[in-house]
């Protein structure tokens, strides 16, 4: 253990799992980065880290690393709260991270290919049938389209935890559109120019080079023939869109061209962008619209976002896109707890990230004992995202669990329950100090022919003391995240 | 941002001007010029100076005011961003967030001239930091069409006013010195005062100043040397990078050029200047209309 005598002196882990320091029991071995590392935090001085704080703050506005809020009268810029202490991972939990992510992917791509195929799984009863056919992302239009390399998700950020014994756990999958990598890279850069002395010397596994990455993969997954210089470009739904900064950073680092709807069109089958030198065929399309608004002509006719003929163009392997359409059905948090299983089945291991341990309140047993143990559980509704609608039992009042009690007897199938993870902590700069936050990871995994995983990810702080849930939306911030290379 | 780089050259040395005894009617003509009038008085009804900086400065319900003219430069530069430079974004990022600071007592007549320097100095480094960064492509050529074209306008509004001032000084009894000083104060209004006295040493009469401004070749805020400027580079977008579609705006600006090639200075001079402007005003209108026409697909406009 190391002898903690500065800026660190009053932080107290509590019963949680500390990322930089480890077990609540204090056994844990540190590596000696890990003890450079916090030697040189120990030694900061809070006055100084408030003010570096302040200027990596200004910083993150006059860069417009923003999103905008837009209400009647005008347009807010906010930034994604930043905390500069860094959450370190070590080489050994991020190689558990890096192929347990590798695995999810691979069975997720097999998973999507077979119920939009021969549907084995499902007749084998592995899988109930109704979860998957009747499932909402389930798009039947995509039965028996053929799409390059068979990868349907490309880009998939999976959200992980760690218990207080240290183990991670996977709190859900995101297998549409996952957003926050521009975070990721945009608070290693702030880093780097704010703390250049705490980075000094230490080998940090490095994360700009996503763009990069993620253009080769959608390289590898072009149409047949034109995976030599494919012309790939990225679709936003427009600049009104509050994760606009996100696209354009994307564009920028992939060094596409960032385009909208009413920028391609779709003739005989093919893909074009208008240029000011007439049309262009495009090849790829990593798109961050929805799947329902992709093709009015296919999906949803009142869509202004999308392009009309991209789907029949899309199903005769004309462009490529990414993420495919419908993988939406394998990030349900009903299909969540089947994951163990899917793995399993697909690809013949034991899933090397645990899932958290899941009732489907669909499912009478699930319900019953949601309904005996609601004070104990966190339970959540299936089709919410961003933290809206979770209750957590033991925070939560009695009118508040009765209330849940009864939208479960309306609705049962609408909500899963859990147990309580006892997240871990990351120290974090707060007013009166350092105290700690729960944290959790959500690593971005990359798959053209192969995947990789960014070494890393997005971490995200519950910066409410106490508070378990880590949403922008519901008061959450973002660290730096530091993969040591060993 | 030329538009704002105009306009607070128009307040500051309207503002200048004011402090002598036509106060408030050299407000009303910069009103009269841009077209503003019935728009203001709707919205504040009597002239003051007071109401015409705030109206020209921080009013955001007026589209061409300071204030308007740098949000719609960050919301373009937002909408732009994977093409422009990250330096250009960030600068003008800056600016913008500054300018939603500003209250009413920075544009108090004692500030005003300082508020205006910053805006025109945060104009000049957004220039410097777009020629020192964005790349030469497509991109670049529009961009530097859009901002001579805007500066030519510009030039023209600002000559028209001085004209108009010009022509009130002259039914006053003022004294050669004021003639004077209202010319000088032109000049410097367009940032010519001292390109004018290298090319003209003796003489600062209205016909000089007037060809001076409209046509000399060398001076970067003539309305020639602009429109040969975006003359070049439309052609550049044609030759170089074949957008064959930029032809007929191509043609509408070489009519404009040869007018202007053609004008007869002591005529304009003597009667027909607001008149040359207004001409000249619309044919940029209808030129940036046909490059957006034949470049993006925008629909035809009558």
């Amino acid at each position: 253990m190391i002898d903690l005598k500065g800026l660190l002196s009053t932080y107290e882990q509590g019963a949680y799992f500390c990322e930089l320091l480890g077990l609540p029991d204090g056994s844990s071995v540190t590596s000696k980065t890990a003890a450079t590392i916090i030697k040189r935090l120990d030694k900061l001085n809070l006055k100084a880290l408030k003010k570096r704080a302040l200027a990596a703050e200004h910083e993150l506005y006059n860069l417009g690393i923003t999103f905008t809020v837009y209400t009647d009268s005008q347009a807010i810029d906010r930034i994604l709260p930043f905390d500069v202490l860094p959450r370190i991972i070590s080489a050994a939990d991020f190689d558990i991270i890096d192929r347990g992510v590798q695995q999810r992917v691979a069975a997720i791509n097999a998973f999507l290919k077979d119920i939009y195929h021969d549907q084995k799984i499902l007749k084998d009863g592995v899988v109930p049938k109704e979860l998957v056919l009747g499932n909402e992302n389930y798009c039947k239009k995509m039965e028996g389209v053929e799409i390059p390399g068979d990868t349907y998700v490309h880009i998939c950020g999976i959200d992980i935890v760690r218990d207080t014994d240290g183990s991670f756990k996977v709190l859900e999958d995101n297998a549409r559109t996952p957003s926050g990598v521009s975070y990721v890279v945009e608070n290693r850069h702030l880093m780097l120019r704010t703390f250049p002395d705490l980075l000094k010397g230490v080998g940090v596994r490095r994360v700009s080079d996503y763009g990069l990455r993620l253009y080769q993969a959608l390289a590898e997954v072009a149409p047949a023939g034109r995976e030599e210089d494919p012309v790939v470009v990225l679709l936003s739904p427009g600049v009104f869109n509050s994760a606009y900064f996100e696209h354009v950073f994307l564009a920028r680092e992939m060094g596409v061209p960032l385009v909208e709807g009413s920028d391609l069109t779709a003739e005989d089958g093919v893909v074009y962008m208008k240029t000011t030198g007439g049309l262009q065929r495009v090849d790829v399309i990593y798109r961050r619209i929805g799947d329902d608004f992709l093709d009015p002509q296919a999906f949803r006719k009142d869509s202004m976002l999308g392009v009309s003929g991209l789907f029949d163009a899309y199903c005769r392997g004309n462009v490529t896109l990414a993420n495919a359409i419908g993988t939406g059905v394998a990030d349900d948090k009903a299909i969540y707890a089947y994951m163990p299983r899917i793995i399993k089945y697909y690809l013949d291991e034991e899933a090397i990230l645990q899932n958290v341990p899941t009732h489907i309140c669909g499912e009478p047993e699930g319900l019953k004992y949601t309904m005996d143990n609601i004070d104990k559980l966190v339970v959540k509704p299936v089709g919410e995202a961003g933290g809206y609608g979770v209750l957590v039992g033991p925070r939560a009042t009695k009118a508040e669990l009765d209330e849940r009690r009864q939208e479960l007897k309306d609705d049962p199938a609408n909500y899963i329950a859990q147990p309580v993870v006892g997240l871990s902590v990351c120290p974090t700069l707060m007013s009166d100090g350092i105290e700690p936050r729960h944290v959790d990871l959500r690593p971005f995994a990359v798959t053209g022919k192969s995947t990789w995983v960014l070494p890393g990810g997005l971490t995200r702080v519950a910066l409410n003391k106490g508070s378990l849930i880590v949403n922008s939306s519901q008061g959450g911030g973002s660290k730096d995240t530091w993969v040591l290379e060993k | 941002m030329e538009r704002a780089d105009s306009l607070a050259r128009l307040l500051e040395v309207t503002e200048t001007h004011s402090r002598d005894e036509h106060g408030d009617q050299d407000w009303k003509l910069i009103l009269e010029v841009n077209g503003d009038l019935d728009h203001f008085r709707q919205e504040y009804g009597k002239v003051t100076a007071v109401d015409v900086v705030k109206f020209y400065t921080i009013d955001l319900n007026n589209a061409t005011s300071l204030a308007s003219s740098v949000a719609y430069a960050r919301e373009n530069a937002r909408s732009l961003r994977h093409l422009i430079s990250t330096e250009m974004w960030s600068q003008i990022n800056v600016m913008h967030s500054r300018f939603r600071d500003v209250k009413n007592k920075d544009i108090q007549p004692r500030r005003l001239a300082g508020f205006c320097s910053t805006i025109k100095e945060s104009c000049q480094a957004h220039t410097g930091i777009t020629e020192a960064t964005l790349y030469r492509d497509q991109a670049y050529l529009f961009y530097w069409i859009g901002k001579m074209v805007e500066r030519a306008d510009q030039a023209s509004r600002l000559l028209d006013v001085g004209f108009r001032r010009a022509l009130k000084l002259a039914h006053s009894d003022d004294n050669a010195g004021e003639s004077l000083s209202h010319w000088t104060g032109l000049l410097r209004s367009v940032g010519g005062y001292q390109a004018y006295r290298r090319t003209h040493p003796i003489r600062l009469r209205a016909r000089e100043v007037t060809g001076f401004v409209l046509t000399n070749k060398s001076f970067p805020r003539s309305v020639m040397y602009c429109l040969q400027e975006a003359h070049d580079d439309v052609s550049k977008l044609i030759n170089e990078h074949g957008v064959e579609t930029a032809h007929p705006a191509l043609q509408e600006l070489e009519v404009a050029l040869s007018q202007l090639q053609n004008a007869d200075i002591q005529q304009l001079v003597n009667s027909d200047l607001h008149e040359f402007a207004d001409t000249l005003q619309q044919q940029l209108i209808t030129f940036t209309q046909r490059l957006a026409e034949g470049c993006f697909g925008l629909d035809k406009q009558d």
